[in-house]
């Protein structure tokens, strides 16, 4: 075997998938932009799952459907960041993805999108819940807090943002807007938290790089800062 | 020498968009007329589409397109396609559609009427090797890098020849060997049998793989996530059919990937595709966590055995062994070279023979994961090291040293060539770890029982390549004398596309403050870089970054001597300044020499470059001819053997006997990655990889059921990455810190044996703790750890995969 030392990455990662070359293809047509009506284009709202459509061939439970999201749309109004807006929403439309897909706020991220990970955490009065497995209409008359409202308005960090940069503490970053809102919120309602206290406080949020450490250190530094 | 730069921290340039949530992923971008794409999965493991009817889902409102497996490309038999009519595994894309709404999308997927014919599928390796077994593809069951694709069945006579619980071992197309094994089992004083599986497990990256595109005056614009900004590129355009020239690529930022999201996947070319056949409308494509399971690749998973001979010093004098690859429906990754390629590194066997079996099967398509192949090696062989360390009477600590490379690497070998090693010092890292981790201490206590709790203490090592050369690197100051590093390298969260920046910014001796780096994609003008993948980076892009860096100084020192006279070695450079060497007398700042290389034009402001460097490198360095003083250049620095990452882990657990817990108590990592470019960078990747590695050790697997083929741990919640609970939160880290010296800054990266040591040295402790009981069974799951305590039976079947 030629691959068998002494050898370097490339030969493992060619340029590209490690997949067979890809051949054929197609044509580009021109492209006008439709007309999207207001209507249709607010009718987008959360939904996944993968296999939904052969389910009714074989296998028929392998993935769940979320519930269907064909409900006539409401407005609401939704205190986001100290900001009151004025939101079309589906009767089944999470918070998680009003927010992204509404109103703008990419910061907080969907990891799961079923109350596993905690990317999508945000304050609702003051407390912290998974916006992905959050009805937006149940959330009338609370006020929201994304990682977009955690800074100060002439974009000074928060001490927990700050300590988290000076920990080192994000690594790809997706869970991070969740650890800063679990951080800021956990400091908000306990200033002086025990480091175990902090490491239960942080727990609903997953880090796949493993920077826990340095998430908590962050804390428990902001902590001594707030 | 001292450096300003290299060995200190520093504060990466893109961590405050991380936690201000201005950072943007793939699944954030949004533009006008945007339509929603969703993917039809396929429900059985192995089908043929024989017919689609789409005409409930055309009259969904909102619905816009359709994009069926013979409107994109097709690979070969064993490829990945980004849709297919014969899917391979349960939840593969059959057809995608494009809606005005996500819902709309998704309702068109639900009122799609797929007919499948359902065709035989195997979830377990060996099942496909038997007589009658199941083939994953029509016409063959073996496949992998540099092995043909074929049927390839074993008798039941080579079933028969094994025992029990022991591996039955046919033939196999891959092998090689080295020295006399034979003789160096004849000289044994001690030789150690067993057989083992590694189970697969997902890659869990925190951002599913979502992607949009559109197209816009003939070029493609995509926005993927990913670990190689550049690398990404070619095979991405080739899938989508386009040249290289045409691909616009944004790549900012990569929420984990771990090696799923080493280069590009099919996925992220699929929006591309609908576009194209929009006239080029926004796609955009967001995909679910069960997607990201059923698509997002795995760690391939291995059944095993050895045979190992050692030496009454504990020196191993013969390893004879045989693994079967999980190799999923398409060629996949070659974990299997990885495993021969990283015993023979981290135990230096003098004769050895490797024979290996890449088996198809119907399941989630495998990919690298951190140390694909070798952090398997570090969990399946380091409990043996301790079974033999036992039955010497050796300390393990003492066992590990005595085979481990070190002393620079003097002597060290890789793989079945026998290549050289760049440098080594793994044996020194061991001495230091146990010495930090206060190992002769500590470990007396093992097997300290405190009520349900026995102690437990475990060291291992690991390997993984991590070193490239022939990459081009890009930098360019411009008139305000402010220097750019342009980076192909991905943003994975290691911040090595800011480590290896900093090589340049040293080489020309420039404060960091007046230094921007150029990242995230096309638009940056970036060099074709290798990926950030397989612990590379920090020893590649040193390199790429050096020859750009010096290719810049040498125009400095040139344009001093045009304008002043002279030779260009009458000059230096000091403080972002031009000095005259015979009395340092300053000649013009690189501010004026950035404009006077753009007056000069020529090779100086990159109008006139090097006929070596890539198709890529060469577009950018056009794109930003003009603007100032252009560094461009192939790293040619000379590279012989093998650059290695090595770590050597230690872990101290109570493994509570009535409830299986593992209550992790201490880790410590120390690593040999050459000079430590970024201290905290390190110890955030050595905690990190950790973390991981423990999961790898007890949670973390997937499970087909093997009557139906259907993923059944598709979640985090199934296959549980650890939490802020499982882990201990207040560790150390270390490093040799001895310089590469084939790296001009002594740089050598390290990223996957961090995971891979800590994983090997949980499940010795663990073992420890249970007076050297070996599972041979990765991940050691709770019930396994009650049963063995109880001296119960386990309730898996030997060799079974997918067990629970
Ligand atoms: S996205 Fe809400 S918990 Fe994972
Ligand atoms: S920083 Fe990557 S998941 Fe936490």
């Amino acid at each position: 075997m030629d691959a068998s030392g002494p050898y370097d990455p490339t030969l493992d990662y060619p340029e590209g998938p490690a997949i067979a070359e890809i051949a054929g293809g197609g044509d580009i047509k021109p492209w006008r932009p439709l007309h999207v009506t207001r209507r249709n284009f607010l009718r987008g709202v959360v939904c996944s799952g993968i296999v939904i459509g052969g389910s009714s061939y074989l296998f028929s439970a392998a993935t769940p459907a979320r519930a269907d999201a064909r409900g006539v749309e409401r407005m609401m109004s939704l205190t986001v960041n100290g900001k009151t807006r004025h939101v079309d929403v589906a009767p089944n439309e999470t918070l998680g993805y009003t927010v992204r897909y509404r109103l703008g706020l990419t910061g907080t991220k969907i990891g799961c999108n079923q109350a596993e990970c905690g990317a999508c955490t945000v304050m609702a009065d003051g407390r912290t819940i998974y916006s992905c497995s959050t009805l937006t209409h149940r959330m009338r008359g609370k006020d929201i807090v994304t990682v977009e409202g955690i800074a100060a308005a002439d974009g000074t960090l928060h001490p927990v943002q700050q300590a988290f940069i000076d920990e080192l503490a994000p690594q790809c970053g997706f869970c991070t807007p969740g650890q800063v809102v679990a951080g800021v919120a956990l400091l908000n309602a306990n200033p002086n938290p025990t480091e175990e206290e902090a490491r239960v406080a942080m727990s609903g949020n997953l880090c796949r790089c493993g920077a826990y450490e340095h998430y908590l250190r962050g804390v428990m530094k902001a902590a001594r800062e707030v | 020498m001292a450096y300003r730069l290299i060995g200190n921290d520093f504060t990466p340039p893109d961590i405050e968009a991380k936690v201000t949530g201005s950072a943007k992923y793939a699944e954030d971008f949004r533009a006008d007329g945007m339509v929603h794409v969703k993917v039809f999965g396929s429900p059985m493991p192995h089908a043929k589409v024989k017919s689609i009817d789409a005409d409930e889902a055309m009259k969904i409102p909102g619905f816009v397109a359709l994009l069926l497996p013979d409107e994109v490309k097709q690979p070969d038999v064993t490829g990945f396609p980004i849709l297919t009519s014969e899917p391979k595994y349960h939840g593969q894309p059959i057809v995608a559609v494009a809606a005005e709404t996500e819902q709309a999308a998704a309702d068109t997927v639900a009122a799609l009427k797929v007919d499948l014919e359902m065709l035989p599928f195997v979830v377990d390796p060996l099942d496909s090797l038997r007589q009658g077994g199941a083939n994953a593809l029509e016409g063959g069951n073996v496949s992998g890098r540099g092995v043909d694709f074929q049927e390839l069945k074993w008798t039941g006579k080579d079933f028969a020849a094994a025992a029990e619980n022991e591996l039955p071992r046919g033939a196999a197309p891959i092998e090689w060997s080295f020295g006399d094994i034979d003789a160096g089992f004849a000289e044994a004083a001690v030789i150690v049998e067993d057989s083992f599986v590694h189970a697969t497990n997902s890659h869990h990256a925190m951002e599913p793989r979502s992607a949009a595109a559109f197209w816009e005056n003939g070029k493609c614009h995509v926005w993927g996530s990913t670990q190689s900004t550049s690398f990404a590129q070619p095979g991405l355009a080739r899938m989508i059919g386009i040249e290289l020239k045409d691909l616009v690529f944004v790549a900012e930022y990569c929420g984990g990937g771990f090696g799923g999201k080493a280069t590009s996947y099919p996925l992220m070319a699929l929006p591309a595709l609908m576009s194209k056949k929009l006239g080029g409308r926004p796609c955009h494509l967001r995909v679910s966590r069960f997607e990201e399971y059923a698509n997002g690749m795995a760690r391939s998973g291995f059944q095993g055995w050895t045979r190992l001979g050692f030496a009454s010093d504990g020196r191993i004098t013969a390893a004879d062994i045989f693994v079967v690859q999980d190799l999923g429906p398409t060629t996949g990754f070659p974990d299997f070279n990885n495993v021969g390629n990283a015993f023979s590194v981290v135990f230096q066997p003098p004769n050895m023979r490797f024979r290996a079996v890449p088996v198809l099967t119907n399941t989630v398509p495998k990919g690298p994961q951190r140390g694909p192949g070798e952090n398997q090696t570090a969990n399946m062989f380091e409990p043996l090291i301790d079974k033999a360390a036992r039955e010497l009477g050796i300390d393990r600590i003492a066992m590990r040293e005595v085979n481990a490379p070190g002393n620079g690497g003097v002597g060290a070998k890789i793989g079945a060539k026998q290549g050289p090693l760049t440098s080594a010092f793994l044996k020194e890292a061991l001495t230091q770890g146990a010495e930090t981790f206060g190992w002769a201490e500590r470990s007396a206590n093992s097997g300290m029982r405190k009520g349900p709790k026995a102690r437990g203490y475990g060291v291992a090592s690991a390997y993984h390549s991590a070193g490239s050369s022939g990459f081009d690197g890009l930098v360019r100051i411009t008139p305000d004398g402010t220097l750019h590093v342009h980076t192909g390298v991905g943003n994975l969260g290691t911040y090595s596309y800011g480590s290896t920046s900093r090589v340049a910014a040293e080489v020309l001796g420039y404060d960091w403050d007046h230094v921007v780096i150029e990242r995230g994609g096309t638009a940056r003008h970036i060099p074709f870089n290798l990926g950030q993948f397989g612990s590379n980076t920090s020893f590649t892009m040193a390199r790429t970054n050096y020859v750009a860096a010096m290719d810049a100084k040498a125009k400095l020192l040139e344009i001093a001597a045009s304008s002043h006279g002279g030779d260009p070695d009458d000059y230096d450079i000091s403080d972002e300044r031009i000095v005259r060497k015979s009395d340092m007398g300053v000649v013009m700042t690189f501010a004026e020499a950035a404009q006077m290389a753009v007056d000069m034009g020529d090779k100086y402001a990159g109008h006139v470059l090097p006929d070596d460097i890539h198709e890529m490198t060469r577009t950018s360095a056009m794109a930003i001819a003009g603007t100032g003083l252009v560094g461009v250049a192939k790293d040619t620095l000379p590279k012989d053997g093998t650059a290695p990452a090595l770590t050597a882990s230690f872990v101290e657990v109570d493994v509570d006997v009535e409830t299986g817990s593992v209550e992790i108590l201490d880790f410590l990592t120390v690593s040999d990655c050459g000079i430590v470019n970024h201290p905290t960078g390190l110890a955030a990747q050595s905690r990190g990889g950790a973390v991981m590695g423990f999961g790898l050790a007890l949670t973390e697997r997937h499970i087909y059921d093997p009557a139906y083929g259907i993923p059944n741990a598709a979640s985090f919640y199934h296959g549980k990455p650890l939490s802020y609970l499982d882990v201990p939160l207040n560790t150390q880290w270390g490093a040799v810190n001895q310089p590469d010296p084939q790296n001009p800054m002594g740089i050598r990266g390290v990223g996957e044996p961090l995971q891979g040591s800590a994983s090997a040295a949980l499940l010795c402790a663990i073992s420890d703790a249970l007076g050297g009981h070996l599972f041979n069974r990765i991940p050691v799951v709770t019930d396994m750890i009650v049963n063995a305590a109880a001296g119960q039976p386990q309730s898996h079947k030997p060799l079974a995969t997918n067990t629970v």
